[in-house]
């Protein structure tokens, strides 16, 4: 088994390089100069000529130990992602922005999954009867519904009339205070797709011949859906959660927009508005990374629970 | 003395499915008596109802859409269609149990087989943990699995089409059960396995004295193996006799036809014989009698195009459901028919 992560891990480094030639192509080559971005619109070629100097932007671009791409890939391995366009570190930023960020993604992450799976479980109890189908009703109800929508009408009734939440966030309010609304928000407006998938993957389940032989052996229901379906179904499962557990990291864009808070969400839509080209290289290339690491963390699991995966 | 004999008894059996395109009646009316120790063969082409008649028996019809509308199943002097939940899961698997066509993915592919077979065994019997493994070790050694041992730390797909029917029967008759359904057991399998799995159930049949109800199209299987012989057209029984007679002297013209319709040794050269059309499907069920359109008889006849034949009694254990099969009609509707539409030839459909 070690030897299949490590094996799994060296795979990751191909990856992990086009990653980085990908972006570096992407921001160097095809989004323009970035140094005329950062000077400014009435900028003389002097002070050009200087930033360019200052960035390193009059390097050659490949062909040389002090080439453009050799840097990238440099600050890429050892986390040092320069300063953005306000002269604050970009790892600062970041590090500022991940907790908020994480405060309001994990509990939403672990409230859909954890309620999702379970009412799946239930729904594909009761399949084909009137509970079933209004479940259904109101997940697609829900993600009809745009998500705007859920925001507008939380910040209104819920915190503004009725005063259960604040409105936004505000620096002198405790964590758990400012993320509470965004996260129920979060929830309400994942249960419905990710309910409806989890229901379609039991339901699936259950219409296997193992299932059909489960019963014939005298099992009740519940058994049969917590022993054999379930394990069964943790696969498509297992798939849909740890490759979720990346975007974590990223925050929720709309979310951190709309209330304010200060974290990875924020900064990304900031620091695109802005074209601050080293924040959004650091952003893409942290995501990226963790992205091939829950896919390895992914496949380990897979191998754990359906014995057909085999280590080799 | 008849009473004794006989372990179950299907009773009027009809089993609806409420589909969107309209309501499949895929079994209808459907009786029949199975003896203790005997192996009772279910014939027919596939779609006729055979596996949904034993999945009612084990009331495992997937409801809904399905639905077991009227009947009795009367399982040692008890109607199994009356028992609650908790009631007939303790009779499923351990009094009745059954093995299916798909061996390759009836068994559970993330548990082991030793796994699944202690689960049926501790379900039903008491025994440790230890126990029921040690049981489990001796069945899969008992249906013929080498090394079992080794085995039934294994899961299923480390094992061959052949090897995982194997442990399906170990797992069933591991809690000793009186009536085995084998729904088309071994049509699944190539032909060498087909008839060691076979020979395996005769086996344990002379071993624990466990009825089988065997479910299947091989008509072959059936000349070897069954006492007693029901073929089932179209949702309904047609015919139902001890497996000699049925073979020398059919009475319906579609058991004829399937009989026909077996390629034997000797009659190299000759056209195969073939029973024209198609089966009809449940939503699209002909009137009267069901086998007309397809029939040598009663292709053009009024009263086999509107009236359905019952199943009736023409002899000693025979019954069969056709107008024209000797013995079938009472002298009342041979007048009935003839004041109708006149005289008719009758035509006995055996030689």
């Amino acid at each position: 088994m070690t030897a299949y992560i490590i094996r799994r891990l060296l795979y990751t480094i191909p990856i992990v390089f086009g990653v980085l030639l990908l972006t570096f192509v992407l921001f160097t080559l095809v989004g323009g100069d970035i140094s005329l971005e950062i000077a400014g619109k009435n900028a003389t070629p002097e002070t050009i000529e200087e930033i360019r100097e200052e960035y390193g932007f009059n390097k050659p671009l490949f062909l040389s130990w002090d080439s453009q791409f050799i840097n990238h890939f440099k600050s890429a391995l050892t986390f040092d992602f320069g300063r953005a366009l306000d002269r604050e570190p970009v790892l600062d930023k970041i590090k500022r922005g991940v907790g908020p960020s994480l405060a309001l993604t994990v509990p939403m992450f672990f409230g859909v999954v954890i309620i999702s799976v379970s009412l799946a479980l239930v729904v594909a109890f009761v399949r084909g009867t009137v509970w079933d189908m209004l479940v259904v009703l109101i997940c697609v109800a829900g993600m009809s519904i745009p998500y705007l929508s859920f925001i507008l009408f939380g910040q209104y009734f819920l915190a503004y009339k009725w005063g259960l939440f604040p409105v936004f966030f505000s620096p002198d309010l405790a964590m758990a205070s400012y993320v509470a609304l965004p996260v129920l928000i979060g929830i309400v407006t994942g249960l419905g797709g990710n309910l409806r998938f989890y229901r379609t993957v039991m339901l699936d389940e259950m219409r296997n011949d193992y299932v059909r032989t489960a019963f014939a052996k005298g099992l009740n229901t519940r058994r049969v859906l917590f022993k054999h379906v379930l394990k069964n179904a943790m696969i498509p499962i297992i798939t849909r959660v740890v490759l979720a557990i990346p975007f974590l990291f990223l925050g929720s864009l709309l979310l951190e927009r709309f209330f304010g808070i200060p974290g990875l969400g924020y900064l990304m839509v900031e620091a695109i508005g802005s074209r601050d080209y080293f924040v959004i290289n650091a952003m893409t290339y942290i995501s990226a990374i963790l992205f091939v690491i829950f896919n390895v963390i992914t496949d380990i699991c897979y191998a754990l629970v359906d014995p057909r995966v085999s280590f080799d | 003395m008849k009473e004794d004999k006989t372990l179950l008894r299907v009773e009027g059996l009809s089993t609806h499915f409420m589909t969107e395109d309209g309501l499949a009646k895929a079994v209808q009316e459907v009786s029949l008596e199975i003896n203790s120790g005997e192996t009772f063969a279910l014939v027919g082409e596939s779609g006729c109802g055979k596996s949904v008649t034993a999945l009612s028996i084990m009331r495992l019809v997937p409801d809904p859409p399905g639905k077991i509308v009227a009947g009795k199943i009367m399982f040692r002097g008890r109607n199994l269609l009356e028992l609650s939940d908790r009631q007939m899961r303790r009779i499923r698997g351990n009094r009745i149990a059954m093995i299916f066509q798909e061996p390759m993915t009836s068994l559970n592919p993330v548990y082991t087989v030793g796994n699944q077979i202690v689960e049926a065994i501790r379900l039903h019997q008491k025994r440790s943990e230890s126990e029921a493994w040690a049981l489990a070790t001796e069945m899969l050694g008992t249906v013929g699995i080498p090394d079992p041992e080794q085995r039934v730390t294994e899961y299923p797909h480390q094992m061959s089409g052949g090897m995982r029917q194997r442990v399906m029967v170990a797992m069933a008759v591991s809690c000793n059960p009186t009536l085995l359904i084998a729904d088309e057991p071994t049509t699944a399998l190539d032909v060498t396995i087909q008839a060691q799995i076979l020979d395996l159930l005769d086996g344990l049949q002379k071993q624990n004295g466990m009825s089988i109800l065997l479910i299947t199209h091989d008509l072959g299987i059936v000349a070897e193996r069954a006492e007693d012989v029901a073929v089932m057209y179209a949702s309904r029984i047609v015919e139902v006799a001890d497996c000699e007679t049925l073979f020398a002297e059919p009475l319906h013209p579609y058991t004829e036809g399937l009989l026909k319709s077996v390629p034997r040794l000797g009659f190299a050269g000759e056209r195969l014989y073939t029973i024209p059309g198609t089966v009809p499907e449940p939503l699209g069920f002909p009137s009267g009698c069901k086998f007309h359109p397809r029939c040598p008889i009663g292709a053009g006849d009024k009263r086999c195009q509107n009236d359905e034949p019952q199943l009736r009694q023409v002899g000693d254990g025979r019954c069969v459901a056709c107008w024209y099969a000797r013995g079938y009609e009472t002298e009342a509707e041979r007048n009935e028919y003839e004041s109708k539409y006149g005289k008719h030839e009758r035509i006995s459909s055996q030689g």
